[in-house]
């Protein structure tokens, strides 16, 4: 139970990726793939934050003098996390966009009948 | 057979991961890299955020590729989804609460996003977290205030100029004599608005950016080009 406890965020964060994975491996609907690598995304950004965490730490911000330097949690994962969002964004944007002209071409976003109209 | 590979794949994944992670135990302590950021970054770099230091300052190179990234998504998706026939859907006029809401909060919004990326060394948030805000004012605009249309033309150019001031700004370094995104401006006291030299020029540069780049993208698939 302790166990568990412990590691609770890198359950869940684990969780998130791994319903995200089995969603874009198993759905067949596109626009439910692209949901699942949303979550997979997700999964992976609070993974790396919970990385970063230091037992008891708060933001890393000096927003008064009286804040000191220990304490924070490690910046580093939260500046990477931050590029992967956006990162995340635009893929995501460029995957809709693919989406958009899939259907207009075969009228359905089943991967299946996709699959069965390729040589 | 798709699902049960699936979760075969599911479950070594999850047993990888489970190892890797039982080696980090969590709430470990600060590392070399993150504990000098957080000791040395304020006096080096004069933000207050370290994070934003982190991101625009010790990694500003790295934050001018995923700029670049964002770009070329913005210019992918506006190339797949050119020349697109108009679909012949109709669609539905916003309620009286949504339109009414649209007038209302669309200046707010703006104000709001503005806030955060001309703060972004001072407080959470930054360049990214802001110009997506100012951009989630458009796809309000285009959902309630039925007929608004951004300018195409002014949109282009924000985008371009902000991206070209980000590029100034980090020759300016070079033009001093020093390195690329060199911090040439003063850095001022901590904790003001007019500090940390020009991180907030080129976080100011970035909100603009990604602001009317997400707009361009929210026009694009909301709009059916000519």
């Amino acid at each position: 139970m302790s166990i568990l406890q412990a590691n609770i965020y890198y359950i869940g964060s684990v969780g998130l990726m791994l319903v995200g994975l089995y969603i874009i491996l198993a759905k067949r609907n596109l626009i439910k793939v692209i949901i699942g690598l949303s979550f997979f995304e997700t999964g992976i950004n609070l993974l790396l934050i919970s990385i970063g965490y230091v037992r008891g730490g708060t933001a890393p911000i000096f927003s008064n003098p009286d804040v000191k330097a220990e304490g924070m949690v490690d910046p580093t994962p939260q500046a990477l996390v931050l590029t992967a969002i956006v990162i995340g964004v635009a893929v995501l944007a460029l995957a809709l966009s693919l989406a958009v002209r899939l259907y207009e071409h075969y009228g359905t976003l089943d991967l299946r009948k996709v699959r069965e109209l390729k040589w | 057979m798709r699902g049960l590979i699936a979760v075969i794949v599911l479950a070594v994944l999850a047993a990888g991961l489970a190892f890797c992670l039982a080696e980090i135990p969590f709430g470990r302590d600060i590392g070399d890299v993150g504990g000098r950021y957080v000791e040395q970054g304020v006096q080096e770099t004069g933000a207050a955020n370290v994070v934003t230091s982190v991101v625009v300052g010790y990694r500003g190179f790295d934050t001018l590729g995923e700029v670049t990234v964002l770009f070329i998504a913005a210019m992918g998706l506006g190339a797949v989804l050119y020349g697109r026939r108009p679909s012949g859907g109709r669609r539905e006029k916003p309620s009286l609460i949504l339109s009414t809401g649209c007038r209302f909060l669309f200046p707010l919004i703006m104000v709001f996003g503005a806030y955060v990326f001309i703060h972004g060394h001072l407080t959470p948030g930054g360049g990214f977290q802001g110009g997506v805000i100012a951009a989630s004012a458009f796809l309000l605009m285009y959902l309630g205030c039925g007929g608004k249309r951004i300018h195409r033309a002014t949109l282009g150019a924000v985008e371009s100029l902000a991206g070209l001031a980000f590029v100034i700004a980090g020759l300016a370094g070079l033009a001093v004599g020093g390195y690329f995104l060199m911090n040439v401006l003063p850095k001022g006291t901590v904790n003001q608005l007019f500090s940390a030299g020009i991180i907030p020029v080129i976080y100011i540069a970035i909100g603009l950016k990604v602001g009317s780049e997400l707009a361009g993208i929210v026009e694009n698939l909301l709009e059916v080009t000519e």
